[in-house]
């Protein structure tokens, strides 16, 4: 009897030797899924050397006390006014940003030019946060003692808004912040 | 015989149907599970109504401080709890009952039972007393009742207990010589399933102990480490179900219409590809973390350069092309679609494993594996779209494949006929669509930056106003459709699998040459499991045609959507 004269299920244990060549249909169907994968995979590195948006960043920890100090440094030398009780501040282009998470705050409200690129600093003295920019759908995790430093340029002006979207306890959902860039 | 043997032989029963020798020790753990499950699954569906009736904004039920509990509540008890009782349900049946051997041990397994039962029970109950509003996920420095990291660690090491059992059962069929050959390809799926189980409750123990020693303040914890050993437990114990799933596809093609393996070597091959590379997957929850540089994130994300996501793609040809070919073998031959046609659609076992491929392949893997690239994940990462997701792989994939399953445990193991049969015959529909009208919904939003895991998307009380694009709220509607039209399909197999346990009228050979209801066409009147002559090489020759089709269909939406992705993150501020 050849190979091909006998099937069976998957229930049923199978006897002889099962390590027999693969049907002709199979074999097509395993080599394109495989160069899919190849090409899925080649997509990121490819992306790092030729894409605009990448989630690198610089990382490094940090206490959640520093962080704090340097947010208000940063508040201190560049505030600019105040908007529902929080500052509002506007770093010059090519400026370290600050900008802390905190139950259930984005602290301060910051004002940026569109065009210019700048470095933003997130960290949470807490617990963690969500860094969502809305509705440019920028998505970062903020996590206590990690600062996540990561440059980035506006490409449109307007009236932005933050919102955590890691839970972060009973007030998660008034935790929205502010992003103003002008042209 | 002997007095031993005889007390031996009365532990087994022979199946009406299938003939196999069914050992009463490993039926009973395998009923004792499969009821957890059940029961589990129902505290999760009724509070997952509770939850779609909340985000469904214009209803918005809970209150903010029981809408997180009941969110920490739907999470443990589906993903964990429901899924890894049937799990052990599933073990049980695979080593065993398909090996025709004896339960190794039936004590140890009810001693396993009886932690995940107390582990269930302690954590549940800290988690409504509002001890422990951390959700499924508990992120340190979010902190839950030391009884509720107690109650997990319980249950996870009766899960290792029951798994241990499985292996030990291998090691006596094969010593016992109860069967002959390798063992059955559902079999081999279901160990590697539990092979993954170990490496995930070692990630678990991992992560649970330090957590509860820092819940009573005995150490410290850092938030980001806890998160890379959280999600090598939480997202390998995904691929526990996705093996334990695929596993069941493959025994459903087999006993709903006569399933064929195409080739042994490939689907176990596949199978060993998920072993390998799990405990890179807890890389796709930490894409926008500030812990892991790029060269981690893109390796481990992409398992190694996707060889578990090729893994998923091979079985996603071989069980429909099986089905196929089963069915060719039936006489269903003509053009490339009759045997799909001609399938028994009216069986909710094969209803439910269809449905099962195709929200699995479809809306689970496609965005699964576009979301899980590092910068797609940018425009993903805590919307909508993840829920969206992994509501597709889990509810729609997995947990329809067990209810599937269910309609032939139940005549089979429990040997009764299934009550309320014909709402039992739309039931895998009802589920399939409203979860996937719910899922779609749900990516729909993220994509628009709604949250997930948020109480309050009009963001009333907020410093400053947020205003969603008007067609978030269109499909906030038909996400609320599809969540409660999935919902009432859970509760009505609930319902259906309780009424058949306590109620169901027997199976016996009256039962099954009477047609009576109750009982799916494959029990009626099984396929055949092995064909033999001239009529297999003309199939064989043949191949699966009507699959090369789907495939490609599949593989089409795959390429669109995933270079969809691209475009639109290309629109995006410069950011790096």
């Amino acid at each position: 009897m050849s190979d091909h004269e006998s099937m069976h299920s998957s229930i049923v244990p199978p006897t002889g030797i099962w390590w027999k060549d693969v049907p002709k249909q199979e074999k097509l169907w395993i080599t394109i899924a495989f160069i899919w994968c190849l090409i899925l995979f080649a997509m990121m590195p490819l992306w790092h050397i030729r894409g605009g948006q990448n989630p690198s960043g610089i990382r490094s920890k940090v206490e959640p006390a520093d962080f704090m100090a340097r947010t208000e440094r940063f508040v201190a030398d560049y505030k600019i006014g105040e908007e529902s009780g929080i500052p509002v501040v506007e770093p010059p282009p090519g400026a370290d940003v600050y900008l802390l998470a905190r139950m259930w705050q984005w602290y301060p409200v910051l004002k940026l030019k569109k065009g210019a690129q700048y470095t933003l600093h997130l960290s949470a003295i807490d617990i963690n946060h969500g860094f969502s920019l809305f509705p440019v759908n920028l998505n970062f995790q903020v996590i206590p003692g990690y600062d996540y430093a990561l440059k980035i340029t506006p490409n449109s002006a307007g009236d932005f808004r933050i919102i955590c979207n890691e839970f972060c306890g009973i007030g998660h959902h008034i935790m929205v912040g502010k992003v103003l860039v002008t042209e | 015989m002997s007095g031993a043997v005889q007390s031996l032989a009365s532990r087994f029963r022979t199946c009406a149907v299938t003939g196999l020798k069914v050992n009463r020790d490993s039926e009973n753990l395998i009923k004792a599970n499969a009821v957890a499950a059940v029961v589990c699954l129902l505290v999760g569906a009724l509070a997952a109504v509770g939850l779609v009736l909340t985000r469904w904004q214009s209803i918005h039920l809970l209150p903010a401080h029981w809408f997180y509990r009941i969110l920490t509540l739907h999470a443990l008890n589906m993903l964990i709890f429901f899924i890894i009782f049937f799990e052990m349900a599933v073990l049980y049946f695979a080593g065993p009952v398909l090996l025709n051997a004896r339960q190794p041990a039936p004590k140890l397994g009810w001693l396993a039972f009886l932690l995940m039962v107390v582990g269930t029970i302690l954590t549940d109950i800290m988690v409504l007393q509002g001890k422990a509003d951390v959700l499924f996920t508990s992120y340190p420095p979010l902190r839950a009742d030391p009884y509720y990291y107690l109650g997990i660690i319980f249950f996870a090491v009766g899960a290792l207990l029951a798994t241990a059992l499985f292996f030990a059962s291998l090691v006596v069929a094969k010593k016992e010589k109860s069967y002959k050959g390798s063992m059955p390809l559902v079999t081999f799926g279901a160990l590697t399933a539990a092979i993954i189980a170990v490496i995930t409750l070692v990630h678990g123990a991992a992560t649970y102990i330090p957590t509860w020693l820092w819940s009573m303040d005995l150490i410290q914890l850092d938030a980001q480490l806890y998160r890379l050993l959280f999600w090598a437990l939480g997202h390998s114990s995904q691929q526990i179900n996705v093996a334990a799933m695929v596993s069941i596809w493959y025994f459903l093609g087999a006993v709903t219409v006569g399933g064929v393996v195409l080739n042994e070597k490939v689907s176990r091959a596949a199978f060993v590809l998920y072993i390998l590379f799990i405990s890179m997957a807890s890389a796709h929850h930490l894409l926008v973390d500030p812990g892991f540089g790029p060269a981690w994130k893109v390796w481990n994300t992409s398992y190694a350069m996707y060889l578990a996501v090729l893994a998923s793609m091979v079985h996603g040809f071989t069980v429909p092309a099986g089905i196929e070919m089963g069915q060719r073998l039936r006489g269903f031959t003509s053009g490339r679609f009759e045997w799909l046609r001609k399938a028994p659609w009216g069986d909710p076992g094969f209803a439910g494993l269809a449905l099962s491929v195709v929200i699995f392949g479809f809306l689970g893997g496609i965005t699964g594996v576009t979301i899980g690239t590092e910068q797609i994940n940018i425009i993903a990462h805590n919307t909508m779209r993840l829920p969206g997701h992994f509501h597709a792989t889990v509810v729609g994939g997995t947990a329809l494949a067990f209810m599937a399953v269910t309609y032939y445990v139940l005549p089979l193991i429990f040997q009764k006929r299934v009550t309320f049969w014909k709402l039992a015959q739309i039931q895998p529909y009802l589920f399939g669509f409203g979860i996937s009208l719910m899922c779609m919904s749900m990516i729909y939003q993220g994509i628009f930056g709604v949250p997930r895991r948020h109480w309050d998307i009009s963001f009333s009380n907020a410093p400053f106003t947020v205003e969603f694009h008007p067609a978030v709220w269109i499909v906030q509607t038909t996400m609320g459709i599809g969540g409660v039209l999935a919902a009432f399909a859970a509760l009505s197999f609930v319902l259906i699998a309780v009424t058949t346990v306590f109620f169901g009228k027997p199976v016996n050979e009256e039962a099954i040459a009477k047609r009576l209801s109750g009982l799916p066409q494959g029990i009626l009147k099984p396929p055949a499991q092995i064909h033999q002559g001239a009529h297999v090489a003309k199939v064989h020759l043949k191949g699966a045609q009507g699959t090369m089709v789907l495939v490609f269909i599949f593989f089409a939406c795959f390429v669109l959507y995933y270079f969809v992705n691209w475009k639109i993150l290309s629109f995006l501020w410069k950011v790096g």
